[in-house]
């Protein structure tokens, strides 16, 4: 048994109050005193404080961007300087290794990577790119909800010219922090790389704003869940390829049949074939009936009775916002889209209509 | 009121017994958002699954801390699930079971002897 990693603002989630629960490796607060549901919906109404320290940040050359695109269907290349782009990492098979982010910075391109998945990734690679290097004294925090713009531009008045998916290095009393204008919960908002040691001073300010409350890792779940956003290791995984996760958008044009730089990335035959003539399976939203949740790995068919399996829940439970429950799924493609399917939860067949994604439309400031 | 380990509350009127779950309980779970209760007359043993309880969070059963029959059931958390962290001792019973054997009550824990469980 190994021993769990600590967040270097455990003190901080422990005076508001934080339940811990083991996450990828780490000692994380899946909810404080307000409760996941208040947390969620905090978030959605003001600004919501999220430590994600446990998450892999990675620094390449400037000059590693042709090796990396060799390892995602992503247009890295032309990436414009200050700006994030979302990417994959991909398998011979065309299944998915991981998810990230990858930014292009003045000096260097800045990746976040899954907790879990942190290990793999930098061996991954570092066995064709030089100069990778683990960044182990920062930090990451994210700001979200509609007011959190308003609570960080008090201490950074910069982030207020950012734009979705824009990256800055701002000053702030002697640190450096690295900003991005994402996040993981379908609202505006922030992430902000910050040196370990001034974690805390940051957070506590934050959390000193009226609008901040902090928010664990189960409300972090629900309002990915309502924003459709993929979660590695469910939603994504080596056996499931972009095109079925409904992450067609992602692949840049450049890198699809006929862009200047088409292919070449791990599993390429595969994933540009089922963009061009379909995937075996596909991604849909699932809204159950009734009240009753249907989580990951809840088995899926066509029928209230009798026939083969025909899906899967690939993340399921209740949406807060919607006042009930959710799920995202991946079906045979010969599933017909408007048909009703049965989720099997305890032995019973329970009704869930097909319905699109996001649950919640996302508010991201472009 | 008698107190199970597994966080339940048990209230006796005669051979007939309302089970519930402690506040502790409650407060564990977080938000409740859904109950699936049995149905009337069923016939259980003791620790069988018989209700469960899906929070924000996770899902957990309740066993039948008695061997009887379920006599009543709480409708009201079908529609309203959210009475478990709101009044769990009260309004919030999950099921009325008639004891075949009122002394299987015995066994459990007084509040005094909970509350020193829980700590």
């Amino acid at each position: 048994m190994t021993d769990l990693k600590q967040l270097p603002l455990r003190a901080v989630h422990a005076a508001h109050g934080a339940k811990f629960v083991p996450f990828a490796g780490f000692d994380m607060p899946v909810q404080y005193a307000a409760g996941v549901m208040a947390e969620h919906k905090h978030t959605r109404d003001k600004a919501g404080l999220f430590d994600v320290s446990h998450m892999g940040q990675v620094l390449l050359p400037l000059g590693a961007d042709a090796a990396l695109e060799r390892l995602v269907p992503v247009d890295v290349i032309g990436l414009k300087g200050g700006r994030q782009r979302y990417g994959l990492f991909t398998n011979d098979a065309g299944g998915v290794l991981d998810d990230l982010m990858i930014a292009r910075r003045a000096g260097d391109l800045f990746l976040v990577v899954n907790a879990a998945r942190r290990d793999h990734d930098i061996a991954h690679l570092r066995a064709t790119i030089d100069g990778v290097t683990e960044v182990t004294d920062r930090a990451l925090l994210a700001l979200q909800g509609p007011q959190a713009e308003a609570a960080l531009a008090r201490l950074l008045p910069e982030v207020t010219a950012m734009r979705f998916m824009d990256v800055a290095q701002i000053g702030w009393q002697g640190a450096e922090l690295w900003v991005s204008r994402s996040g993981y919960t379908g609202e505006d908002g922030f992430e902000i790389s910050v040196p370990t040691d001034r974690a805390e001073e940051i957070a506590s300010t934050l959390l000193a704003m009226e609008e901040v409350l902090p928010i664990g890792l189960g409300a972090r779940d629900s309002l990915r869940l309502e924003a459709g956003l993929h979660l590695y290791g469910q939603d994504l995984a080596e056996d499931i390829s972009p095109i079925e996760a409904g992450l067609t958008w992602a692949i840049n044009k450049i890198r699809r049949k006929g862009g200047a730089r088409e292919g070449g990335f791990p599993g390429a035959d595969r994933i540009l074939d089922e963009m061009e003539n379909g995937a075996p399976r596909r991604r849909v939203g699932l809204r159950p009936e009734g009240r009753a949740p249907m989580r990951a790995s809840v088995p899926l068919f066509a029928a209230p009775e009798g026939g083969a399996q025909v899906g899967v829940v690939t993340s399921g439970g209740f949406g807060p916002t919607l006042g009930a429950p959710i799920a995202m799924a991946l079906v045979d493609s010969a599933v017909p889209p408007g048909a009703t399917l049965y989720g099997e939860v305890r032995g019973k067949r329970l009704p869930a209509a097909q319905t699109g994604l996001p649950f919640y439309t996302p508010t991201y400031k472009r | 009121m008698k107190f199970t380990e597994e966080h339940e509350w048990l209230r006796a009127d005669g051979d007939t017994v309302t089970v519930g779950i402690t506040e502790h309980a409650a407060t564990q779970l977080g938000d409740v958002v859904f109950v699936e209760l049995p149905e009337t007359g069923t016939t259980v043993v003791k620790d069988d699954e018989v209700v469960v309880i899906e929070s924000v969070k996770a899902a957990s059963d309740i066993m039948a801390p008695l061997d009887g029959e379920i006599v009543e059931v709480n409708e009201a958390l079908a529609d309203n699930p959210g009475l478990v962290n709101e009044d769990p001792l009260g309004e919030a019973w999950f099921f009325k079971i008639k004891a075949n054997d009122p002394s299987q009550m015995d066994g459990y824990m007084d509040e005094a002897a909970y509350n020193k469980m829980i700590g």
